[in-house]
């Protein structure tokens, strides 16, 4: 089977002072994963995103997505950044906010009209919070917020999502709905990455894994690449996850 | 003088009406800019680019030794934007926090302008005299000509906020993502905070490089208590700050030596005092009227959740029960049954109480009740 590479990364190596965050960094995520990415407290999983999505500038290495550059082929990639990242007392709803995930494709100085609305409602929907479509944000709780983001990634209908953990803080119910919509997007042909911290759950929720350390450990398929030795490579200790079959 | 009198007097006197105006229109601006200072977190940035701005009003007294208002406050602008700029390269470059940079830069700007300032007072030029109102600002001095120049600018801001406010928006809550979006965001960036220091500048000369800050953050503050959408609040800080202007005036005109840049800070600070006690969602009155309320409902409930549990075991829901089981429930008082009396959930005979069928089948709710209510 020949799959097309969907997300190129070649040599990447970031630094915020001296110390890389991430060395010498080489990957390939085929199309139609469903990918996890997974490795320490600091081991730059956030920062591999972010090098990706051009918000951090790279020392050395270059990125492609579909073969071109990032910021010709911007359209086809939607990111769900950690909730934790922007504040949830602005005043502001959940509708608008995911009206924001339009606001790409509409460009400069355009406002959102009927369509767009129409698209960011449908999202809403998608995600189990239609009700919630007046909603303060600040009203919201921590689960409902990670949906919140996750339809405004919807919201622009990207062939490639790039979430940086949506499980974070939410409970089971509502990681039981996020994974079912990631399964979906992989069904639908889509590339999903995710940074994801809890190890028990990747062989159930993934397909494909990433493993980090500031260096590339290894990446592939779950099935053959998840398991202790690699685990231990990663985190530095001896450890031990029963993959059940 | 009685009000009457004053609002006829602001229409007929040409000083009155040039002050009255200047200040709402400039209340308006900072107002409006402020907003935005306050969402992202950059409410001491107005008090530095204030303070920065000092030196360059010095600087170009110096160099052109006439006190034309405009010459002066483009000097301010010059090294308030000189300031700004510092204080981001600082922030960026080095490991010091965002308030460490602001602090830095401020004293050291408003350092090196008093220095200016007292060795400009040294020199036998007679202009020099008054250079110092823009300390504390000095709104007699305001002319028609500023009046417009502050018009024109609000104008040109207000068409630019309109033009991007979706840009500004975005930017304001989730500045990455924005960037992920194909937007620059170091423009949008830059022209908000150039607006910001811009209407600071325009600032100086009526309210001062002391109390600047306070026509940004004040009346911002106060309009983000009573709504919880970004337009309403920009309008109704320009409110705020355009009404804080036309009082503070009329407080300062009415009475004799009351300096009107003070006045003018106080009345929006007041607005300020008000909106946090008084706002419905977010006031404090409310919010305490909300809690115990609420906690007076759950002790209400907890006690007829008690008393249905003990109403569970007879097959008659109203079987009557002696007042004294009640005694061994923590959080029961006399009132509390009271209470359910009058909602008619529960009805009294001599010692005994019993539960009405309606009272039975709200306790048996409750819990779903709850349920909901957490949604």
């Amino acid at each position: 089977m020949t799959q097309k590479i969907a997300v190129q990364v070649d040599d990447l190596t970031v630094a915020y002072n001296y110390k890389p965050v991430l060395w010498d960094i080489d990957l390939e995520i085929p199309e139609g994963v469903l990918m996890a990415i997974v490795g320490p407290n600091g081991a730059g999983k956030s920062t591999l995103i972010k090098s990706i999505l051009g918000i951090l500038n790279p020392i050395a290495g270059s990125v492609s997505i579909y073969g071109k550059s990032y910021e010709k082929q911007r359209s086809l990639v939607a990111y769900v950044p950690q909730k934790g990242s922007v504040d949830w007392d602005f005043p502001t709803t959940a509708l608008d906010v995911v009206m924001m995930g339009t606001y790409g494709s509409l460009g400069w100085i355009k406002r959102p009209g009927q369509k767009e609305k129409k698209a960011a409602l449908e999202a809403l929907e998608k995600v189990g919070m239609l009700s919630f479509k007046s909603r303060q944000i600040s009203q919201l709780s921590g689960g409902q917020q990670q949906r919140i983001f996750l339809a405004r990634a919807l919201v622009q209908n990207a062939s490639i999502y790039f979430m940086d953990e949506p499980f974070q803080g939410v409970d089971a119910t509502t990681e039981i709905a996020i994974i079912n919509i990631l399964k979906e997007l992989r069904k639908a042909g889509k590339t999903v990455v995710v940074v994801h911290h809890d190890l028990q759950t990747v062989p159930e929720y993934f397909d494909w894994v990433t493993f980090l350390n500031v260096k590339k450990i290894a990446t592939g398929p779950v099935k053959d690449i998840f398991n202790d030795d690699n685990l231990t490579k990663t985190y530095g200790i001896n450890y031990k996850v029963s993959i059940q079959e | 003088m009685d009000i009457t009198e004053y609002i006829q007097l602001v229409f007929t006197d040409y000083t009155l009406r040039t002050i009255t105006l200047g200040t709402a229109v400039l209340g308006a601006v900072t107002g409006m800019l402020g907003s935005f200072a306050v969402l992202r977190k950059q409410s001491l940035l107005g008090d530095a680019i204030s303070h920065a701005a000092l030196p360059g009003i010095a600087i170009a007294f110096l160099i052109t030794g006439a006190k034309d208002s405009n010459v002066l406050l483009l000097g301010a602008l010059v090294s308030g934007l000189i300031g700004t700029f510092w204080i981001r390269g600082i922030i960026k470059k080095t490991h010091l926090k965002s308030d460490t940079a602001l602090g830095l830069i401020l004293s050291l700007f408003f350092g090196f302008g008093m220095l200016l300032l007292t060795f400009i007072q040294k020199q036998p030029n007679a202009n020099q005299a008054g250079l110092d109102k823009y300390l504390f600002g000095q709104a007699a001095t305001l002319v028609e000509s500023d009046v417009l120049l502050m018009t024109i600018v609000t104008s040109v801001c207000l068409f630019v906020l309109l033009l991007f406010w979706k840009e500004f928006k975005i930017l304001l809550f989730d500045a990455d993502y924005t960037q992920t979006l194909g937007f620059n965001t170091k423009f949008i960036d830059i022209l908000i905070t150039s607006f910001i220091v811009l209407a600071i500048v325009l600032g100086l000369q009526t309210v001062g490089v002391v109390l600047m800050s306070a026509m940004l953050l004040a009346p911002a503050a106060a309009a983000r208590q009573w709504t919880n959408s970004l337009s309403m609040m920009v309008f109704l800080a320009a409110l705020f700050g355009a009404f804080s202007g036309v009082v503070g005036t009329a407080i300062s005109a009415s009475q004799n030596n009351l300096s009107t840049g003070p006045v003018i800070v106080i009345v929006a600070g007041v607005f300020v005092l008000f909106s946090f006690v008084f706002s419905p969602s977010r006031g404090l009155l409310f919010k305490q009227i909300r809690f115990i309320k609420n906690r007076r409902d759950l002790e209400l409930h907890k006690t007829l959740a008690f008393m249905f549990h003990i109403a569970e075991t007879h097959d008659d829901v109203s079987h009557p029960h002696t007042i004294k089981i009640l005694n061994n429930f923590q959080g029961y008082t006399k009132s509390t049954l009271q209470k359910l009396v009058d909602k008619k959930y529960v009805t009294l005979d001599g010692s005994n109480w019993s539960l009405t069928s309606e009272g039975f089948k709200t306790a048996s709710n409750l819990y779903n009740q709850q349920m909901q209510n957490n949604e």
